[in-house]
């Protein structure tokens, strides 16, 4: 029976390379895409600064993806580093305390803006929170009554906004950047109509949920993948306005022009003082047991927070990233080498 | 009677009509895709001398193994003096040789240093590295120009647009220029998307080669893994197995999973392999295994239709002259079969090559900065890095980037494809 000796080789082979566990030598990193890019200037130039270190890797899928696979357990077929553009929520340390990754090491490394842009060929927009709103919502007060939002044109919800059609590409509800949309952009301007204020007295939470249903007509699209498949959309319809990056809009600067909020435009200075209302820290999360298995773990987290790689002039603000204040980075490098967990 | 020759007509013009849509959109496929691929492979690249400059590179001797001293300490201080010379400030070195060229860059080192690629300040250092002797030397290099310089000087971003929409300072565009009519900058032939694994923090210098490798080490499991088993299943299922209900139903299933999505495939493995048998996330070994998983079918199903080509004749004139079952198919049937099971094998190959979902959902699509060097690191494959590549902020740069990527894709495949047609002109046999 000649024809089973490949087979049982084949056999052999599949048994031998699945028993042992393999243990990792390099860092395994998973989440946030707007810290992808950022995360992976660094984890390149990590491991060709330290010789001793490989480079780690780094995988995207969302904010909230990335949680997920960081609270799915410890061990080496895990991942020791979840990016994230907004702090991880009560319900997912929850998860992954159930499933015992207990030490949690929360790294904040610096700040990003949301921006709105519309094609550079398209209208010039002065946003604010109501506008966006009353542009995406489901449901909108009018004359007293919760009707059916009405709104085709931007110049029908304030005549100083460009006569275009509505079409607003926001991310999908696995991004980090939705949330910060949500709270920062679209509950301020839902609740300062007071008809949504009344509500909001009566029951927060139902004023909440009212605000954030996003109408279902068509006009605003829900992007699960990266800013380049909102840049994809915009490219395809010139009227429409998307959400973007900060970081993503300072690569693209030749096809994009940016909507002011509140009249502020969304650059740097304006972003570091406060000034533009729709802004977020950016954060990583280290599993603090995996640190001393996977070599060079800290001292990634530590590169990462130097001020040659995420401060002033550095190349990680060259990419888009708005850097930590002195005293926060000292206070965050302090945190990182006292390993304070969550 | 004339009805039915206009129908004859109509029939036989819509068919030339079909054929002609369909190399029309081949035709348009291929030649944008060369169009903004081919150019990519040549890069803006400054050719000048570098001096390195003692009095910049202040570095301890490279140490050297002393007697007595295990490896593992001689390894530390290596890297010790290797993450020293990493603090050496390269940049300076470079902007020395541009300001030699260029005399009015002096007081500007950082718009200077926005001209070349970061990555060169890596290149520099692994020079030194190499060959401390190079030190208090003036060499001719070839230096990567940044990608925003690159993509300025190719005009692929629209040179009328303000300044507030272009990525590089006026000062920036104004130099570059200056040093491309002087000859400093080059367009030349880059060898960096093929030598250079992906980068992002110099974007200039972003190649192929982990893709490659990770790619090509799935090929390799693909191979060792389907080609025995798929060979042996079919020829199973085809000469030795009963024709019962159970038989029936393997069939079926077979022919069923050929059909299965491929992203399901993807789905399997990041349970089957990473959950439970604990293999490295987004190494090539799951990504190969996954394919295999994938190719199985195929490969069955063309390698039985190879052997039900065989003439039954054959077979019984083999066991008419007192050949065993076995020898009749070893010795027979299966040479007969060979150009058809090869076939299969690279078709089976080639699909794999370029699938690209199943790979997603085992993490192949991070970002690795490393060649890999075994099945069993971290890695991603081409037609993944096609698709990062695609999906990169920078778009100006990386269009052209991901459509080279394709055009080396593609390339692999016409390769695979002909070597599939070779193999079965030279074993066709006729009966």
């Amino acid at each position: 029976m000649k024809f089973r000796i490949p087979v049982l080789a084949a056999a052999l082979l599949f048994v031998g390379v699945t028993t042992p566990a393999i243990a990792r030598d390099n860092i395994q990193i998973a989440g946030s895409s707007t810290v992808l890019p950022f995360s992976s200037i660094v984890a390149e130039n990590f491991g060709k600064t330290f010789p001793q270190f490989k480079a780690p890797v780094v995988g995207s899928g969302g904010t909230g993806g990335g949680m997920r696979q960081f609270c799915q357990g410890v061990g080496a077929n895990t991942i020791d580093i979840a990016n994230a553009s907004r702090p991880m929520r009560p319900d997912e340390l929850k998860a992954c305390q159930e499933k015992g990754v207990k030490g949690i090491l929360e790294v904040k490394f610096g700040y990003d803006g949301i921006v709105f842009a519309a094609r550079s060929d398209g209208g010039r927009f002065a946003l604010e929170p109501q506008h966006i709103f009353l542009a995406g919502a489901k449901e909108v007060p009018q004359g007293g009554k919760m009707v059916a939002n009405p709104y085709t044109r931007w110049s029908q919800i304030d005549r100083l906004l460009p006569n275009q059609e509505i079409v607003l590409v926001i991310p999908g509800s696995n991004h980090g950047t939705r949330e910060v949309y949500e709270e920062k952009a679209v509950i301020p301007g839902c609740m300062s109509l007071p008809e949504v204020k009344a509500m909001e007295k009566a029951d927060k939470k139902k004023a909440e949920s009212f605000c954030k249903a996003i109408r279902t007509d068509g006009r605003v699209v829900e992007v699960a993948g990266d800013y380049t498949e909102t840049l994809a959309r915009l490219d395809a319809q010139r009227t429409a306005l998307g959400v973007f990056g900060l970081s993503f809009y300072d690569q693209n600067r030749d096809r994009l022009r940016i909507a002011s909020i509140n009249g502020v435009e969304g650059s740097d200075e304006n972003i570091l003082s406060g000034k533009y209302p729709v802004s977020r820290p950016l954060f990583f999360y280290i599993k603090d047991a995996h640190v001393g298995v996977i070599p060079g773990l800290l001292e990634y987290g530590q590169y990462f927070l130097s001020q040659q790689v995420s401060g002033k002039g550095s190349p990680l603000e060259k990419a888009g990233l708005i850097p930590l204040s002195t005293a926060e980075r000292a206070k965050a490098i302090a945190d990182l080498k006292a390993r304070k967990s969550l | 009677m004339r009805r039915r020759q206009v129908r004859e007509k109509l029939f036989h013009w819509s068919g030339i009509a079909a054929v002609v849509i369909a190399l029309t959109l081949v035709g348009i496929f291929f030649g944008t895709i060369l169009k903004t691929g081919l150019p990519a492979f040549w890069q803006s690249t400054f050719v000048m001398d570098v001096h390195f400059d003692p009095e910049v590179v202040q570095i301890g001797p490279k140490p050297e193994p002393m007697p007595g001293e295990s490896p593992a300490a001689y390894q530390q201080r290596f890297n010790q003096w290797q993450l020293d010379l990493g603090f050496v400030d390269f940049g300076q070195i470079i902007h020395k040789s541009i300001v030699k060229q260029l005399p009015e860059a002096a007081e500007h080192p950082d718009e200077t240093l926005a001209l070349v690629t970061s990555g060169e300040l890596f290149a520099l250092r692994d020079r030194v590295v190499a060959d401390p002797g190079i030190i208090g030397q003036t060499v001719r290099l070839k230096l990567l120009a940044d990608a925003n310089v690159d993509v300025w000087l190719k005009g692929n971003i629209d040179r009328d647009l303000p300044d507030t929409q272009q990525q590089l300072s006026p000062l920036v565009r104004a130099w570059a220029d200056q040093l491309q009519a002087s000859g400093v900058i080059q367009n030349k032939f880059s060898t960096a998307i093929f030598m250079n694994p992906d980068s992002r923090s110099s974007l200039a210098s972003a190649g192929l080669a982990g893709a490659f490798m990770g790619s090509l080490f799935m090929m390799i499991i693909v191979i060792l893994l389907a080609m025995p088993i798929g060979v042996a299943a079919a020829i199973y299922l085809e000469e030795f197995a009963p024709k019962n209900r159970l038989t029936d139903l393997i069939e079926v299933n077979i022919n069923n999973l050929a059909a299965v999505p491929s992203i399901v495939f993807g789905l399997l493995g990041a349970v089957v392999f990473i959950m439970w048998f604990n293999l490295p996330m987004s190494s090539s070994l799951v990504g190969g295994l996954v394919l295999t998983l994938m190719t199985l079918p195929t490969v069955i199903i063309a390698t039985r239709a190879a052997l039900k080509a065989v003439p039954p004749s054959i077979r019984e004139a083999a066991l008419g002259v007192g050949a065993s079952k076995m020898q009749a198919i070893t010795h027979h049937v299966l040479p007969l079969a060979r150009p058809g099971i090869l076939t299969a094998m690279i078709i089976g190959v080639a699909q794999a090559l370029g699938e690209t979902g199943p790979l997603l959902l085992i993490g192949m699509s991070a970002f690795v900065a490393s060649i890999p060097a075994t099945p069993f690191d971290q890695s991603t494959a081409l037609p993944v890095q096609i698709y990062l590549w695609e999906s990169n902020e920078l778009r100006n740069f990386f269009e052209g980037r991901g459509s080279a990527a394709i055009i080396v894709l593609l390339g692999m495949m016409l390769a695979l494809n002909a070597v599939a047609i070779w193999l079965r002109k030279r074993f066709e046999t006729r009966w």
